[in-house]
């Protein structure tokens, strides 16, 4: 009997508290239903509006975009010193593959991130978790660089370049990097099979060396030459590495180099840029609001940021090339010094379409690691 | 008053709550239990026989152990296991036996078994960092090599994110643990025997070769099960000293949980863990049978 | 022999404070080259590492309660009240050695999903997967005690001179299985301080994790950091059984 009374009191409790929890579970997401769903800032009322919803959410969620990456630095700082709103900035040195897996593991929650930065092939398998929104400048934006639903839009742009420790010699062919002198200093940005970096520094390495857009098979065959003379290592670069000399040799972006060889200048020492002839592979990453976005009002007011001549100015500074470039040079609202300052590269330089990175995405996975693997 | 038929169902309804009532007791543990330990394990024994469709199916497992990448990961794991457990058992046998001929409520005991628990539990990314301190490109082994003799293996530390680097990393916990574990058997070698066989005009290797070695050996084999299952299942070392590709069954689990292959076949994850587990428990069941050996004449 | 004996003992030794001093020379080097604390003293200024650190504690101190109020208990319970199940609860203690962690991190990666969602997002939340990690060390060394106690008279002169079942379980049986208990306590915290695997894949910001980010950047403050929570932790060991042994020694000649 006592047990009873207990047991049937619990219950009840147990299911008066689920009741009201869940009613205040509901509630509260009411209040996100509209910014989440929101495709412009016209849904806001203007650039006002949306500023305001921002300052109540407080926060924004960023994932994978480093301090010194195309100077995102410079645009944290000033979107945190704009908006007076709180930026979490996760796993700085991820790659397009982990921001989409913070995203499906943390769906849900508070720390799930609010936008992304990713590249083409993971963009192009991953349309689901993203949001469509047309920022103020969207009409300025060439076609070519945007979704015509709005789902992502391209942010700026590079060019694929072998960054070197000046002290290590000239570097004047790829297949200088063979030489003894480069014994285990070689390394790649990013993993291909998940970053975008990765995978376009082996579709560069296979460009010269006879392959093609649609054929990366030439560039694994030239790395796995290179894992095989003991020279590739199979370790992210990032400061850490490149300042101690761990990783004196990288593929990466042009945009990226630069900043690397800005911090060497400053410490005395030289880091040398190499662009392959007949070699010239950019890529342009993408911005997106994440479906899922915890702050939704302060991600889209982060693309607004982003697509106006400050976020992009910031991203010239940076050494890449922001998609609204040209718009702003018709316009004068360019920075003339770092538009001066971009690095410019003699000949043709080509960029895969999306087939042509999900075929590459797809020959990396299922051979990349037997071709580098290890000793 | 009650009546006497309700009180006495109540009585046998409160001899059975007593009879029973102790199970409550356990019942708060049984759930914790059951929920963070029971149901994981379950659920990827289970995931693993299905497809990627979620429907039961040996697809999977069969696509694992016909993959030549897997099981190239696989044979690392367990080359890796078995070179950390062998130089792991005899250093640390060696170093367990130094300090066991010593004091037995000595400084010296007493510091060598706090420094080996942490290193042998406490490893994980810290020890990376120890080693890259150590033999990395700015570390002291390297530093010094590189003045003196540059060109050795010591002065070129690309090794380090390799297997070799991968052995020696690991050793720094294999060796600490197998003093903490081999310790006890050799504090319970009975003096007796050694005076016994002294008497009996037997040399030290006579001993050793009669008695030492005999008595030790399931002991010893059974540590050295404990190091294999120790190194095949570690995964916090490798993860931060090696971060571009999966030359290890752990690593690959990572990347499967996290890779986009992988989220659109979760059963990868579990068949791969699948058989990680089943590897360990075969080894824990042999170091279980010999403990049980070695357990009847330590009494 | 002595000779064996010294050499052996010199050479683990090197081999083993070789990687310690090299953190300690790593992480005074400064950028200029001369000897300096600025890797040590910019710990202080990475607030992300700060707060770590302090989840990890966090996390050690509720892994211990849980210990303490929930796993001790009822091993001594079991072994009190419940012979039969004695053999199912060491299976269960000591499964967590057959699971390695990067597979029970497969498992349990939905029900922390879950409980993100709908109980809370906070990382203290781990302290219940961690308990299941800390389970074989604490068992081995409770039964350890519960074998050389004599844990059923205790209980039952405790019983007939009137004590309830919770002053006989807190009050009675676990002072005098103390030494057990305190050094499964003490491993378990060494255990949720440098535990990694979970805490980076379930993805939270434990001490691990965030050293591990910061090392990406920083080498020195990460090594700096490494090897001061290695010294913590040593001293931590060196410290706690000494004042066990002293009054484990006290108790036992009370008793006899």
């Amino acid at each position: 009997m006592k047990l009873n009374k207990v047991s049937g009191s619990a219950t009840v409790l147990i299911l008066a508290i689920g009741i009201v929890g869940s009613a205040f579970v509901a509630t509260s997401a009411q209040g996100a239903v509209k910014a989440s769903a929101a495709t412009s800032a016209a849904d806001f009322g203007g650039l006002k509006g949306l500023v305001a919803a921002c300052k109540v959410e407080k926060a924004l969620n960023i994932i994978a975009d480093p301090h010194d990456w195309a100077n995102y630095g410079q645009i944290i700082t000033g979107f945190k010193k704009a908006y007076g709103v709180k930026i979490n900035e996760a796993n700085p040195n991820g790659s397009s593959q982990d921001e989409i897996n913070a995203a499906n593991q943390l769906k849900g929650t508070t720390r799930a991130p609010d936008v992304f930065d990713l590249g083409q092939a993971v963009l192009y398998a991953n349309f689901e978790v993203l949001a469509p929104y047309k920022v103020i400048n969207w009409n300025s934006i060439p076609a070519t660089f945007k979704a015509a639903n709005g789902l992502y839009t391209k942010d700026y742009g590079g060019i694929m370049s072998v960054g070197y420790d000046a002290s290590l010699g000239t570097v004047t062919k790829l297949d200088d990097l063979l030489g003894s002198q480069f014994a285990g200093k070689v390394a790649l940005n990013g993993d291909p099979t998940k970053a975008n970096a990765g995978q376009n520094g082996v579709l560069m390495a296979s460009l010269a060396n006879g392959g093609s857009l649609d054929d990366i098979s030439a560039g694994v065959t030239w790395f796995k030459k290179l894992a095989a003379a003991g020279n590739f290592i199979n370790v992210d670069p990032n400061p850490a590495t490149i300042a101690s000399g761990q990783t004196p040799v990288v593929f990466d972006w042009d945009y990226n180099q630069a900043a690397v060889q800005a911090k060497f200048a400053a410490a005395g020492k030289k880091w040398n840029v190499f662009f392959p002839a007949g070699a010239l592979v950019g890529a342009y990453y993408n911005q997106a609001v994440d479906l899922y976005a915890p702050h939704p009002a302060c991600a889209r007011l982060w693309m607004e940021y982003l697509y106006s001549p400050v976020g992009q100015n910031a991203w010239l500074k940076g050494g890449s090339r922001p998609v609204l470039l040209d718009w702003m040079i018709k316009n004068k609202t360019v920075n003339k010094a770092s538009l001066a300052a971009l690095p410019t590269v003699k000949g043709n330089v080509v960029i895969a379409t999306p087939n042509q990175s999900k075929a590459a995405a797809d020959y990396l996975t299922a051979n990349w690691t037997a071709a580098v693997g290890t000793r | 008053m009650k009546s006497n038929t309700g009180s006495a169902l109540r009585g046998a309804g409160i001899r059975t709550w007593r009879k029973h009532s102790a199970y409550v007791g356990v019942a708060p543990f049984l759930l914790l239990v059951s929920i963070f330990l029971i149901w994981p394990t379950v659920s990827v024994v289970s995931g693993a026989f299905q497809d990627t469709k979620g429907k039961f199916a040996f697809s999977t497992i069969k696509s694992v152990l016909t993959s030549s990448i897997h099981l190239a990961a696989f044979k690392h794991s367990l080359q890796v296991s078995a070179i950390t457990s062998i130089t792991g058992a005899i250093i640390g046998a060696l170093f367990a036996w130094a300090v066991s001929t010593g004091k037995q409520d000595g400084f010296l005991r007493r510091i060598c078994l706090s420094a080996s628990g942490v290193l042998a539990q406490f490893g994980g990314v810290m020890l990376t960092f120890a080693f890259l301190a150590t033999f990395g490109f700015n570390g002291l082994v390297t530093t010094v090599f590189l003045k003196f003799a540059p060109h050795s293996f010591f002065g070129h530390p690309t090794w380090l994110y390799s297997m070799t680097g991968l052995c020696i990393v690991y050793s720094f916990f294999q060796i600490p643990l197998m003093f903490l574990v081999f310790l006890p058997t050799l504090d319970n070698l009975k003096p007796q025997w050694r005076e016994a066989s002294d008497g009996l005009g037997g040399t030290t290797t006579e001993y050793w070769r009669r008695v030492g070695i005999p008595v030790l050996t399931p002991a010893f084999l059974g540590s050295f099960l404990l190091l294999f299952a120790n190194s095949f299942s570690a995964y916090a070392t490798a993860a931060s000293l090696i971060s571009q590709g999966s030359i290890i069954t752990p690593l690959e689990i990572s990347g499967a949980l996290s890779s986009e292959t992988g989220s659109s076949n979760p059963a990868l994850a579990k068949a791969l863990s699948l058989g990680m587990v089943t590897v360990v428990i075969v080894v824990m069941a042999l170091y279980t049978l010999l403990r049980k050996r070695v357990s009847r004449w330590e009494k | 022999m002595k000779i064996w004996r010294r050499t052996i003992l010199i050479l683990v030794a090197f081999y083993l404070l070789l990687p310690i001093a090299a953190m300690a020379d790593f992480s005074t080097k400064s950028l200029s080259g001369r000897r300096g604390f600025d890797s040590w003293r910019a710990i202080f200024q990475q607030p992300d590492l700060i707060s770590a650190i302090m989840v990890s504690l966090e996390l050690a101190a509720i892994v211990i309660a849980l210990v303490f109020f929930l796993v001790v208990p009822t091993v001594v319970w079991v072994h009190l009240k419940l012979p039969r199940l004695r053999r199912v609860i060491e299976v269960i203690c000591l499964l967590p050695l057959a699971i390695p962690g990067i597979v029970l991190v497969v498992g349990v990666s939905s029900i922390y999903r879950w409980i993100s969602i709908h109980i809370s997002e906070s990382p203290l939340t781990l302290a219940a997967v961690y308990s299941m990690l800390v389970l074989p060390y604490t068992y081995r060394s409770l039964s350890a005690s519960l074998n050389s106690v004599d844990v059923h008279t205790l209980a039952e002169a405790a019983r007939t001179l009137g004590a309830s079942t919770y002053k006989m379980l807190f009050g009675i049986v676990m002072p005098t299985i103390r030494s057990g208990v305190m050094s499964g306590a003490v491993i378990s915290i060494a255990l949720v301080l440098g535990e990694f695997t979970l805490s980076s894949l379930l993805n939270f910001q434990t001490m691990q994790v965030e050293i591990n980010l910061v090392g990406q950047s920083d080498g020195g403050v990460a090594v700096a950091i490494s090897l001061a929570a290695l010294l913590f932790v040593f001293l931590l060991l060196v410290a706690i059984p000494t004042t066990i042994n002293r009054k484990s020694q006290e108790l036992e000649t009370e008793l006899a």
